[in-house]
């Protein structure tokens, strides 16, 4: 049957399977992903399957990781990394950073490092500290990297083949919140491109843009501010890196307002990115400043914070209807 | 400090016991060991010890109160009032024995598991839970006890206690610091860079490095093909593997690896040889990769169970004493129960305290904000 009713987590499982056995080169590295599947199962049965070679237990050393997995990659493989948490990332930040996004163009082209960095992010799973933060914008500010994020069951069993297949490093933003959230997959169909992005509802008063977890939370807003007469265009951008503007542009033309929502601090973050752009485009068409939603300027609280910290609903809505009063 | 002499009634070594060390195990070198897991009291050339029934029922005492509290909060977890627990059973010893070995003045630097050190330290027990219970992300000043706060990045605080133990000898004192980390830690590129500081700077510091055999789901091969004590060496200062169950040998080994630091020696990488019975976290499903047996042969060496057997066999222990000590322990997690419970939520305006020392204009504006925010509600009379 080629639509499938998955977990989002079982979709990456089934995407990894798929890659797995489509390209010989294709490698799975990282702390647990093997006999225990990781942490979040994402890997479960894979080593079981295509043994110790394929999927490999590393030592619990992060830029060891990446690093060892850039050597691979210059070997012709082409590894899928997984980070176990977001705040685990950083002792990798620097091959990450200082390596792999700089040794396409310091090669003239002649190198390519088809890495993919899976990082399961973002908070609401009461977690302690470390395993809730949303660093996206620390990689996609730097040059030589894409950043992608799937929100629903389907796009992450796509995209992240999609990524595999890509000769750029890729970080791979997993929303662990929706990990057990099911969607429908259609594994025969023939998946559009990877950096576009998608309009999920139609409206015409305002535009909302989010990715990865924040998607789900926008279509509730969206649903609530329908029964309030209000109609919402939602998008999901799937790409932070590059970012598919001229279907924000688009979007932003016809409904003149804009509000970029994610769970990363705001200060710095993707929708100050978002804004800035959508303002030069479309000046003209804008009835209200573009506004964003997202976390403070302060650590990723303590769990039992995290409500007031993360973007709900009501603080959606809440921008909604400061938009629509300018 | 001895009231009366243990050697005059050491039970001499077991001719069992010292063949069965002898037996070449290139993988499992001989450990420092003080108390067989039968309860014997065995002698060590390089390690001796010498304790009064009272700091011997002492140590007894931590590592049964350790191990209740430690359960309550599985319990506790279990229960919902915790988020994640991260338990310490089977690592009594090694973290008693250590914790014991410090004098106040020296200052620890512990992961998220060290609940038997903080013990030692004074912390208060109840003051580990907040974390876990997600309303705070410490919950105790650390100069206080001298006992820094929990570090969940693996293997970063071994830097910070190296840098503390270069400062503690830049001010000419003599304190010693210790660091404690797992074997799955010891792959770090901060622990190895901690190692080449520590020896290149000759800093007082002690490497307490518990092996319980995981990292999470992976065993202390997929990290080292050698034994961890012996990576010292290639710093160039000495690596000791201690019976991680064995709380007189954990006290011992520590004690002169923390003397050698004050004496200016620098310092020392000590390899507590133990086991994590339980799961990793609370989180974690250990059927998925450790056989049951595994876990049973270790139960056989528990480092509670020997210290008992010697101290009743010696009669250090009476039974009165074991019945208080059960009281103790009920009062104790009882104690623990009601401060989890009773432990308020954060008010939401915590999440914008201390992001700065000096103030931060984006706080105070966001800070403003979220207040408006929060009072529209109020103004809605939701
Ligand atoms: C830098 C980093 N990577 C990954 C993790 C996730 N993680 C938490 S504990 C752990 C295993 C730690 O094993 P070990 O160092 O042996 O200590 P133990 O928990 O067994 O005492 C892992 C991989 C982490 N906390 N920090």
């Amino acid at each position: 049957m080629a639509v499938q009713k998955l977990p989002l987590a079982k979709a990456l499982n089934e995407s990894l399977r798929k890659a797995l056995e489509t390209d010989p080169k294709v490698l799975i590295m990282g702390e647990d992903v093997g006999k225990l599947g990781g942490v979040f199962r994402v890997t479960d049965g894979l080593q079981k399957d295509f043994g110790e070679d394929r999927v490999i237990d590393t030592p619990l050393a992060e830029s060891g990781i990446v690093g060892t997995a850039i050597g691979l990659a210059l070997r012709g493989y082409r590894p899928v990394v997984e980070i176990q948490f977001d705040g685990f990332v950083f002792p990798a930040y620097d091959q990450i950073v200082t390596q792999l996004a700089k040794m396409h163009a310091r090669s003239l082209g002649k190198i390519k490092l088809p890495v993919v960095i899976r990082i399961p992010y973002g908070g609401g799973i009461g977690a302690v500290e470390h395993h809730s933060e949303s660093p996206e914008a620390l990689f996609a500010h730097v040059a030589g990297l894409k950043v992608i994020s799937p929100s629903n069951s389907s796009d992450a069993y796509w995209m992240l083949q999609q990524a595999i297949q890509s000769d750029d490093p890729v970080i791979f933003f997993e929303p662990k919140r929706r990990y057990w959230d099911k969607g429908e997959v259609d594994v025969d169909a023939i998946p559009g491109p990877l950096h576009k992005a998608r309009v999920i509802r139609t409206g015409s008063d305002i535009t909302l843009a989010a990715y990865g977890p924040m998607v789900k939370v926008c279509v509730e807003a969206a649903a609530a501010a329908a029964e309030e007469g209000k109609s919402l265009e939602v998008l999901d951008l799937r790409s932070m890196s590059p970012i598919d503007f001229d279907t924000v542009q688009t979007s932003v033309e016809k409904t003149g307002r804009l509000v970029v929502v994610h769970e990363a601090p705001v200060f710095y973050g993707s929708g100050a990115e978002i804004a800035a752009r959508i303002t030069e485009r479309c000046f003209y068409h804008l009835e209200a400043p573009v506004l964003r939603v997202g976390g403070y300027h302060a650590p990723y609280p303590p769990a039992r914070l995290e409500e007031e910290y993360l973007p709900g609903l009501d603080r959606v809505l809440d921008a909604v209807d400061r938009s629509l009063a300018y | 400090m001895t009231v009366e002499s243990t050697a005059a009634r050491k039970p001499r070594r077991s001719t069992k016991r010292v063949s069965a060390a002898k037996k070449p195990q290139s993988s499992e070198p001989q450990l420092v060991q003080l108390l067989t897991p039968e309860g014997e009291r065995v002698e060590h050339p390089e390690y001796e010890i010498d304790l009064t029934p009272d700091e011997l029922r002492g140590l007894y005492r931590d590592m049964v109160l350790t191990r209740r509290f430690d359960a309550e909060a599985t319990a506790l977890q279990r229960q919902g009032e915790l988020g994640l627990w991260a338990s310490l059973l089977g690592q009594e010893a090694a973290q008693i024995g250590s914790g014991r070995a410090l004098r106040d003045d020296d200052y620890v630097f512990p992961t998220y598991r060290e609940h038997g050190v903080a013990w030692c330290r004074g912390v208060d027990p109840t003051n580990l839970l907040g974390m876990f219970r997600g309303v705070n992300h410490g919950g105790w000043d650390p100069n206080t006890n001298n006992f820094h706060l929990y570090t969940i990045v693996i293997g970063s605080q071994t830097l910070h206690a190296t840098g503390y133990a270069m400062g503690v000898a830049k001010d000419g004192a003599d304190s010693a610091v210790i660091a404690y980390f797992g074997d799955g830690a010891s792959s770090q590129g901060d622990v190895a860079e901690s190692f080449t500081f520590s020896a290149v700077y000759n800093a007082p510091v002690v490497f307490f490095c518990q092996n319980n055999q995981w990292a999470i789901s992976e065993p202390t091969e997929k990290q080292t093909r050698v034994p961890l004590y012996q990576r010292a060496q290639g710093y160039g200062f000495p690596g000791v593997r201690v019976d991680g169950n064995d709380v007189l040998a954990c006290l011992a080994v520590t004690r002169s690896a923390l003397e050698r630091a004050r004496r200016g020696e620098g310092p020392t990488l000590v390899e507590a040889f133990t086991y994590r019975m339980g799961a990793h976290t609370t989180s974690d499903d250990p059927t998925k990769y450790r056989a049951d047996e595994e876990r049973q042969a270790w139960e056989a060496k528990d480092p509670i169970l020997r210290l008992r057997t010697y101290l009743e066999n010696a009669g250090h222990a009476d039974e009165a004493f074991f019945t208080s000590l059960d009281e103790e322990s009920e009062t104790l997690g009882k104690r623990v129960r009601e401060a989890v419970r009773a432990m308020p939520d954060p008010d939401h305006l915590a999440i914008f305290e201390n992001v700065y020392a000096d103030g931060h204009a984006l706080v105070d504006e966001e800070r403003a904000q979220f207040i408006a925010y929060q009072a529209s509600f109020a103004e809605e009379g939701n």
